[in-house]
C-alpha cells in the first residue's frame, strides 16, 4: 500500500452538508473525489484510489495496489481443466436452460453439533429429563421390558433391543400401565406426550390459569415498545409478575399488543383506570382486563 | 453451507463416486441411467444410456477415461467417460451388485447376486486396454458366501479381495487363487447385513456400514476391528474424509416406513463422527428420505450424498468445518 501526495490544506472544521449549498461556487476542495478502481489487468494488478481527510484536515490520496490471483486453477490438474471443456453428451445434450436440474439450496444447512462445542454432556438432556423425573417420582420403577433389567435403563434405550424377538413386546403389553397403553398405541417406540404418560401430573391447565390471573391486555402499542418499556410504565401501580409484548416471528416487529400481569388485582384495576386512553408514544393506549382464551 | 441439489435421477440413488482428480462426480440410481456431473458446481456433463435395470454401483479408472457400471439387468458395462459410448458389456446370469477397478485398472472385481438357482459370486475380469480386445472370460470366480455380496473391493497391491454382504461377515480372499484368507471375528463383527464398504485414501483400513445401526473400522491386512461408531438408525452408506479424521454415516429407516413417519423423525442426516474418538461431531440434514450413497471428494473439501428421494446433494464445507474441536 502506497500513501502519498498530501494536497492543499482545506477547511479544518467539520462540514455540514446543509451548509454546502450556499458557498458551492467557490471551492469544492472539501468534497472528496469518488473512489476509483482500476483493473484488474492481465497481470492481475488492481489499483484502488481513495481520498480521505487525515486528522489535521488535510486531504490524503491513498493508492492501494493489489494483485488478484485465481487460486481455483492452481489445484486443478491439466486433465481436469481439459475435462471442463468437454462437450455434453447423453441426455445432457438436449437439456434446456429451463430444466433446472442443478439448483443451489435456498436453505442454509449447517453441520449441527449434537451439543454445544466444549461441553461434554453424557446424555441428551431434553429427552432424558421428563423420563428421569418420572423415575424419581418413586411410583414407577425403571424396568426394561426387553431384557428385564431393573434400574439400569429404559426399554427404549435397551442395548439388547435388537437381539430380542419382536414378538416379546406384544406379550409384555398387558403389563404396561393402562394409561400409557391407551395413548401409546401398538409400538413400544410410539411417542407419548409427557402429559399423557403414566405418573405425569396434568398440571398444564393450571399453569395456563395462573398466567391469566390479574392479566391486563394493552393494545395499540407502538412498534418500538418493548417489554422493558411496558414494565416501566406499569411498575408504579404495583408489583408486576409478568410482562409480555407480542412479537411477529417473521419480521421481529412488535405486533402492537401485550400483556401485563399484576400480583394484586387492585393494582391491576388501578392501572386500567389510569392508563386506558393514556397517550403513549403518539398512540392512545387501550388497557383492559385480558379475557381468558375461549378454546 | 448451501448445498447444491442435483435432480437428474427419477429414482432413488444407489451409488456415488468421484474420479481421482475430484472434478467429476458419477451417480448411479435405480433409474437405469448413470450420470456424470461437474463436482464443483453440480452441472450435468452427461448420461450413460444403455442399461435396462437399476444401476447398483460404478467405478472410474484412474485416468478418468473408463467407467464401469454394474446393473440389475444382469450386465456390467464399460463406458467411455467422455462420450458416454458403450465399449463392452459383460453378461451374467444374475444382477451385478458391485464393481471395483484394481490399482492399475487392469482388473475389475464384480459381484453378482443370488438369482434363480445361481448362488452369489465374486468375478474377477481382466480389463483390456483396447476395448476391441476385451473378452468375456473371468480370471477367477469365487463362490461361498451366503446371500448378496453388497461390496467387494481390492486389497493392497491387488493381492486380496475384501468382500462383505448380507451374511454380515467380512472376508478377505486371495485374488490369485480365490482362497479364503481371513474372516472377520463373529463376536466383534456386524450383526446384520453389511450395506457399504469404503477404503481409506491410503488403503490401510476400511469402513463398513451395517443395518445393525453401526459402522466399523477395520485393518485391511489383519482384519482386526479398530473402531466402532454407533448410531440410532440403519447405516446405508459410509464415507471417510481423506483430509481429516472424520467418518460420515448415512442412513435412515427402511424405505417402506418412510411414508408413515415424519421426515424429522426419520433421521435422514449424514452423521459426522470423529474417526479416533468415535464421538459424534454433527449432522447434515436435508434429504427427504434415507441416504443411500455417500462420497467424499478426494480433496476432502466437499462431500456428496444421494438419497432415496432421488436427489444428489453436493456440500462444499464452510471454512469453520476444518477446525472443529470436540
Amino acid at each position: 500500500m502506497v500513501t502519498g501526495a498530501t494536497q492543499n490544506p482545506t477547511q479544518p472544521t467539520k462540514l455540514r452538508w446543509g451548509e454546502l449549498d450556499e458557498d458551492d461556487g467557490e471551492d469544492l476542495d472539501f468534497l472528496l473525489p469518488p473512489k476509483q478502481v482500476i483493473g484488474p489487468d492481465e497481470n492481475g494488478i488492481k489499483k484502488v484510489i481513495e481520498y480521505k481527510f487525515n486528522d489535521e484536515g488535510n486531504k490524503v490520496k491513498i493508492t492501494t495496489t493489489t494483485r488478484v490471483r485465481k487460486l481455483a486453477n492452481a489445484r486443478l490438474s491439466k486433465q481436469a481443466v481439459e475435462r471442463r471443456s468437454w462437450p455434453k453428451f447423453g441426455d445432457a445434450v438436449r437439456e434446456d436452460v429451463g430444466s433446472r436440474l442443478t439448483m443451489v439450496s435456498t436453505e442454509e444447512i449447517i453441520l449441527e453439533r449434537p451439543r454445544a462445542p466444549g461441553s461434554k454432556a453424557e446424555e441428551p438432556k431434553a429427552a432424558g429429563d421428563s423420563l428421569a423425573q418420572l423415575g424419581k417420582g418413586g411410583a414407577v420403577l425403571m424396568v426394561c421390558r426387553t431384557c428385564g433389567k431393573k434400574g439400569d435403563h429404559w426399554t427404549s434405550r435397551c442395548p439388547y433391543k435388537d437381539l430380542a424377538l419382536p414378538a416379546e413386546s406384544f406379550v409384555d403389553k398387558p403389563a404396561v400401565p393402562e394409561t400409557a397403553t391407551a395413548a401409546a398405541g401398538s409400538g413400544k417406540n410410539t411417542y407419548v406426550p409427557p402429559g399423557m404418560r403414566a405418573g405425569a401430573d396434568r398440571s398444564g391447565t393450571d399453569m395456563r390459569r395462573r398466567n391469566d390471573e390479574n392479566s391486563v391486555r394493552v393494545t395499540n402499542l407502538s412498534e418500538d415498545t418493548r417489554e422493558a418499556d411496558l414494565h416501566e410504565l406499569f411498575r408504579p401501580f404495583g408489583a408486576v409478575s409478568r410482562v409480555y409484548v407480542a412479537i411477529d416471528q417473521k419480521t421481529g416487529m412488535s405486533r402492537g399488543f401485550g400483556f401485563v400481569n399484576f400480583v394484586n388485582k387492585d393494582d391491576a384495576q388501578r392501572a386500567i383506570n389510569k392508563l386506558n386512553g393514556y397517550g403513549y408514544d403518539n398512540l392512545i393506549l387501550r388497557v383492559e382486563w385480558a379475557t381468558p382464551r375461549t378454546n | 453451507m448451501r448445498p447444491i441439489l442435483m435432480k437428474g435421477h427419477e429414482r432413488p440413488l444407489t451409488f456415488l463416486k468421484y474420479n481421482r482428480d475430484g472434478d467429476l462426480l458419477f451417480s448411479c440410481a435405480k433409474d437405469h441411467t448413470p450420470t456424470v456431473w461437474f463436482a464443483d458446481n453440480g452441472e450435468r456433463l452427461g448420461t450413460y444410456r444403455g442399461h435396462n435395470g437399476a444401476v447398483w454401483s460404478c467405478d472410474v479408472s484412474r485416468d478418468s477415461m473408463r467407467l464401469i457400471t454394474g446393473s440389475a439387468d444382469q450386465t456390467v458395462k464399460l463406458w467411455n467417460v467422455q462420450t458416454g459410448a458403450q465399449l463392452y458389456t459383460f453378461n451374467f446370469g444374475s444382477p451385478a451388485r458391485s464393481v471395483d477397478f484394481s490399482v492399475g485398472d487392469k482388473l475389475a472385481v464384480i459381484t453378482t447376486d443370488p438369482f434363480m438357482e445361481l448362488t452369489s459370486a465374486i468375478h474377477v475380469k481382466r480389463i483390456a486396454r483396447d476395448p476391441t480386445e476385451q473378452t468375456e472370460e473371468s480370471e477367477l470366480v469365487i463362490k461361498g458366501p451366503q446371500g448378496r455380496i453388497n461390496r467387494a473391493v481390492w486389497g493392497p497391491l491387488n493381492r486380496t479381495i475384501i468382500s462383505a454382504g448380507e451374511d454380515a461377515i467380512i472376508r478377505i480372499w486371495d485374488s490369485e487363487t480365490g482362497k479364503l484368507l481371513r474372516e472377520a471375528d463373529k463376536e466383534s463383527g456386524h450383526k446384520k447385513t453389511i450395506t457399504s464398504l469404503t477404503k481409506s485414501a491410503d488403503g490401510s483400513h476400511f469402513l463398513t456400514g451395517s443395518l445393525d445401526k453401526s459402522a466399523k473400522l477395520w485393518d485391511t491386512r489383519t482384519l482386526t476391528l479398530i473402531k466402532t461408531y454407533v448410531t440410532e438408525r440403519p447405516v446405508n452408506a459410509v464415507a471417510m474424509s481423506p483430509l481429516l479424521d472424520h467418518v460420515v454415516l448415512g442412513g435412515g429407516q427402511d424405505a417402506s416406513a418412510v411414508t408413515t413417519t415424519d421426515h424429522r423423525a426419520g433421521k435422514f442426516e449424514a452423521k459426522f463422527f470423529d474417526k479416533i474418538l468415535q464421538e459424534e461431531i454433527g449432522g447434515v440434514k436435508g434429504h427427504f428420505g434415507p441416504i443411500n450413497a455417500l462420497a467424499f471428494n478426494p480433496d476432502g473439501k466437499s462431500f456428496s450424498s444421494g438419497g432415496e428421494d432421488g436427489y444428489v446433494r453436493l456440500h462444499h464445507f464452510d471454512p469453520d468445518y476444518f477446525n472443529i474441536k470436540i
